[in-house]
């Protein structure tokens, strides 16, 4: 019976460890195309499956061993006692400096992603140049909605609304393949914008203007989402982020400035 | 106090304080109601918080079924709870569900199983005292759960009218909750403000929200005056011989937790009351100016909602270990016996423990990576959080080393101490994903996290608890639980537990954000919805399963065979007392010569196990040491 119940957690174990490694094929996995659409994005998955591989070896190794202990101790002879022993000292000397090391080495292998991220002020774009995120939008968080504010074209975003400024609801406009920075607001209680394909998560606080960093790779729409409990309609913040080139950007401005600032009012010969 | 080589003589001369033998009768009040006997106090947390464990989980089987079937009829629950919607989960009874199975589950099964029954039950008993330092104060610290209980039911909309009307009556309509379980209490465990500051943010933010603080402080004030009694009943009333190093490392647990409690939960509780005074009094401490909710008047402000977040956390990450070192304790005590072997590295352990309480006070940043909190303060929470998981990776090196060499006896106490480290792993190796910023601003507040913590306080905290009692049942009631209908409610438990919270990683990684009434509103969360529905039926599965445990525990009071003393030879000092002890627990008053976990010591003879209590001429030792 013994020997049963150490295969049951082997099994558990190797049924784990097999689910995780056809996620992927079942679409399990990240979503969308699975790649992350955003440099950042990238660094954060490599990261992911570095950790993944460490924790992976580490999962394997102590189940196993958990299994074999567990399979030795039902296998012991009735009229045979149990190992007296108190422990190891160069044992728990081992087992203290290897995962130390380990742990420090993930720890600060990914310093610089996080600084880079949130700190410098400067982003690494896919060409791997430093560059500064350009502000290309305010975006205001409300139960339950977001509002997003756009300078007018050619001009810097102001910390102030201007008068030829442009608006959109749930619809985050941003120029695709270069760093963007967007001020992330709130007009009540806490949101926080997710955008799962870009890898890109920030709350927003009332009180704070919080200024997000991230590129878009492609010429795409992707979805955006609530992450932080905003109340009951936290589910249905439902956004999208359209990312377009530097020509359709400005072109989408012109047109959402024309359609904004149209008063209907048309002159006689050409309302006809 | 203790000394090493306590002499045999020195055990009767030792005055086991007054009112351990009174002799009085004591009248059924006295003895069972507001008792002031450790071992009933703990048995009267264990009951409360078994029911609740039931409260919540059908909290829990809400959340779960809205996540199958969302927005359809719910059978049986449905018309009994939300009736005047069709029997259908709303999206403001969806987050009081999560918000309500999140505090039922921490602030009243979890947390009051581990410290309230089990520490209480415990610790007198594994250290050779025959009550609590402070007897009354022991027995406030259990009746003060009862407010909490009261108040979370008001959270919930559960007053009852004549209440409702008292209030009115009296001026103070801010504490009704109108509108029932639907305006329940619903910003989450957390409480984040604005939503939790600002009455207009929400349906539940009105009076639920101000019951659901003022049961949380009742459930601290119990917690409180649990924890200083702990400290003071270790340090001061240990047997003669049982040196700090001589204590199970149950004992060290609870020790360790009791500080944990000393020193975090203050914290929590001036979070609340200011919270309290925000809400009621016109203070600002986390409202900011000008912010307008709902079309109300501006705040007049000048607080910061990030203070919350910090105090907060500042208590409630040290919480999670409070959730969990207990049962590491527990654990390794039981593993000890059920391997009849000592444990491996014991000194290691405790140090491990001490420094998983040490490093657990520096890392609550990691709670608020993406809060807006300074950048640069992520990167020491982060070194700070991957080191925390040094300390739990030697505790599981040193179990797999307790069981290695054993004699494995795998009855229910065993196979849910090894669910307990199998479990533990997963939680803990997940737990790196997070700790790393970079990684945890994809999978923060996911259903990623929602996993790693499931197998934190499920898997691991609760199976360890399903051992324990199993384990000190007999010494309870002095009788043995079914150890069929306990390993049918393991095996239940066990496969309905991964095939429910393993999956959630998947979640996690595939984006699907917690806290969502309808995930399935967004088109790259759509294929998600079968692996859901095989997880609701886990869920479901696992749910009824406790049943058998409840059953067991509450028949085997009556019906389990009968057992002595130490039915599973055992070496603490609980087993050398009755089963049950009787009032002031020994009734000979023990003398400690060893360490807790000496199983199959060669001095022992043929015995394999060896009493703390039990005397070994020195000769004897020395043969056997070959000195």
């Amino acid at each position: 019976m013994g020997k049963l119940w150490s295969l049951f957690f082997v099994f558990s174990a190797v049924i784990a460890v097999a689910l995780c490694w056809f996620a992927p094929d079942w679409n399990w996995w990240f979503p969308g195309d699975g790649k992350a659409h955003s440099t950042l994005g990238g660094k954060i998955d490599d990261l992911f499956h570095l950790i993944l591989i460490i924790v992976a070896v580490t999962f394997i190794g102590t189940q196993a061993a958990l299994g074999y202990v567990l399979w030795r101790g039902a296998t012991i002879k009735p009229e045979e006692k149990a190992l007296f022993s108190h422990g190891s000292h160069s044992l728990e000397v081992i087992w203290t400096i290897v995962p130390s090391a380990v742990l420090l080495f993930i720890a600060l292998y990914q310093l610089d992603v996080w600084a880079q991220f949130r700190i410098k002020g400067a982003i690494r774009d896919s060409h791997g140049k430093m560059v500064r995120p350009e502000p290309v939008a305010e975006l205001t968080a409300r139960q339950f909605e977001w509002r997003i504010r756009y300078p007018a074209k050619g001009k810097p975003l102001q910390p102030q609304p201007q008068p030829d400024d442009i608006y959109s609801v749930n619809e985050l406009h941003i120029p695709s393949g270069r760093p963007v920075e967007v001020t992330l607001r709130t007009d009540d209680v806490q949101h926080a914008i997710f955008i799962p394909e870009l890898r890109i998560k920030q709350d927003a606080v009332a009180s704070l203007k919080i200024p997000v960093w991230f590129d878009a790779l492609e010429n795409r729409d992707y979805e955006m989402l609530c992450a932080e409990l905003c109340g009951w309609g936290h589910y249905k913040m439902k956004a999208k982020v359209v990312a377009r080139s530097d020509a359709d950007f400005d072109a989408w401005k012109e047109q959402a400035s024309a359609e904004q600032f149209d008063d209907g009012f048309r002159k006689p010969a050409e309302a006809k | 106090m203790s000394t090493l080589h306590p002499s045999i003589e020195h055990a009767d001369h030792v005055d086991h304080g007054g009112h351990g033998h009174g002799h009085h009768e004591l009248s059924f009040i006295q003895k069972y109601v507001f008792s002031t006997d450790h071992k009933v106090i703990g048995l009267q947390f264990l009951f409360t918080t078994l029911i609740m464990l039931m409260v919540g989980g059908a909290l829990a089987l809400g959340v779960r079924w809205q996540l199958a079937r969302p927005w359809e009829y719910m059978p049986i629950f449905g018309d009994l709870t939300f009736a005047s919607d069709g029997g259908q989960i709303s999206p403001e009874a969806y987050t009081m569900l999560f918000t309500m199975h999140a505090t039922v589950m921490i602030f009243l099964v979890i947390i009051p199983i581990l410290a309230g029954a089990f520490g209480n039950f415990l610790i007198p008993l594994q250290i050779g005292a025959d009550d609590m330092a402070f007897p009354v104060l022991n027995m406030l610290s259990y009746w003060f759960m009862w407010p909490a209980i009261a108040c979370f039911a008001c959270a919930l909309g559960l007053a009852p009218n004549w209440l409702n009307e008292t209030f009115l009556q009296l001026g103070m309509e801010k504490l009704v909750v109108r509108g029932g379980l639907i305006a329940g209490a619903a910003n989450g465990w957390t409480s984040y403000p604005l939503l939790s500051a600002l009455e207009q943010a929400s349906p539940s933010s009105g009076a639920a929200q101000t019951w659901w603080l003022i049961a949380v402080t009742f459930v601290g004030v119990s917690s409180m005056m649990g924890s200083v009694n702990y400290m003071t009943t270790i340090i001061n009333m240990r047997a003669p011989g049982m040196t700090l190093f001589r204590m199970p490392l149950t004992i060290w647990s609870m020790f360790i937790t009791a500080i944990l409690q000393a020193f975090a939960l203050p914290v929590l509780t001036a979070a609340g009351f200011m919270l309290v005074a925000d809400r009621m009094l016109g203070f600002c401490f986390f409202i900011p100016s000008g912010v307008v909710v709902n079309n109300a008047a501006p705040t007049v402000g000048g607080g910061q909602p990030l203070l919350w977040q910090h105090l907060f956390w500042f208590y409630s990450h040290p919480a999670v270990y409070i959730m969990l070192l207990p049962a590491m304790g527990m654990v390794s005590d039981m593993l000890a016996c059920m391997c009849r072997k000592p444990v491996f590295g014991y000194k290691p352990m405790v140090y491990s423990m001490a420094a998983i309480a040490g490093l657990g006070f520096i890392v609550w940043g990691h709670h608020m990576f993406t809060s807006g909190m300074n950048p640069a303060l992520g990167m020491t929470f982060m070194v700070a959080t991957i080191m925390i998981a040094l300390p739990s990776a030697i505790k599981v090196f040193n179990w797999i080393g307790t069981i290695w060499g054993g004699r494995v006896q795998f009855n229910t106490v065993m196979l849910n101490c090894v669910a307990f480290v199998s479990l533990f792993i997963v939680g803990g190796l997940s737990g790196i994903f997070m700790a790393a910023v970079p990684v945890d601003i994809y999978i923060h507040d996911t259903y990623f996290i929602v996993a790693h913590f499931h197998y934190v306080l499920f898997g691991a905290t609760l199976f360890g608890v399903f051992g324990a009692i199993q384990f000190w049942f007999p010494k309870m009631w002095g009788r043995m639980m079914n150890e069929t209908v306990g390993k049918i409610h393991f095996v239940l438990t066990f496969i309905g537990f991964n095939c429910t919270f393993f999956p959630m990683h998947l979640l996690g990684i595939a984006g699907m954000p917690r806290r969502y009434a309808d995930p399935y509103h967004f088109p790259y969360l759509e294929h998600l919805l079968p692996l859901n529905q095989f997880m609701t039926g886990a869920a479901i599965l696992m749910g009824f399963a406790q049943f058998l445990l409840l059953g067991n525990f509450v028949l085997s009071i009556f019906f389990g065979p009968k057992c002595g003393r130490n039915p599973w030879n055992a070496n603490g000092l609980e087993w050398s007392a009755p089963s049950p002890p009787g009032h002031g627990n020994f009734d000979v008053p023990p003398v400690v010569y060893h360490g807790p976990y000496e199983y199959s010591s060669p001095v022992s003879g043929d015995k394999d196990f060896l009493m703390q209590t039990e005397y070994v001429p020195l000769a004897q030792r020395k043969v056997h040491t070959g000195h």
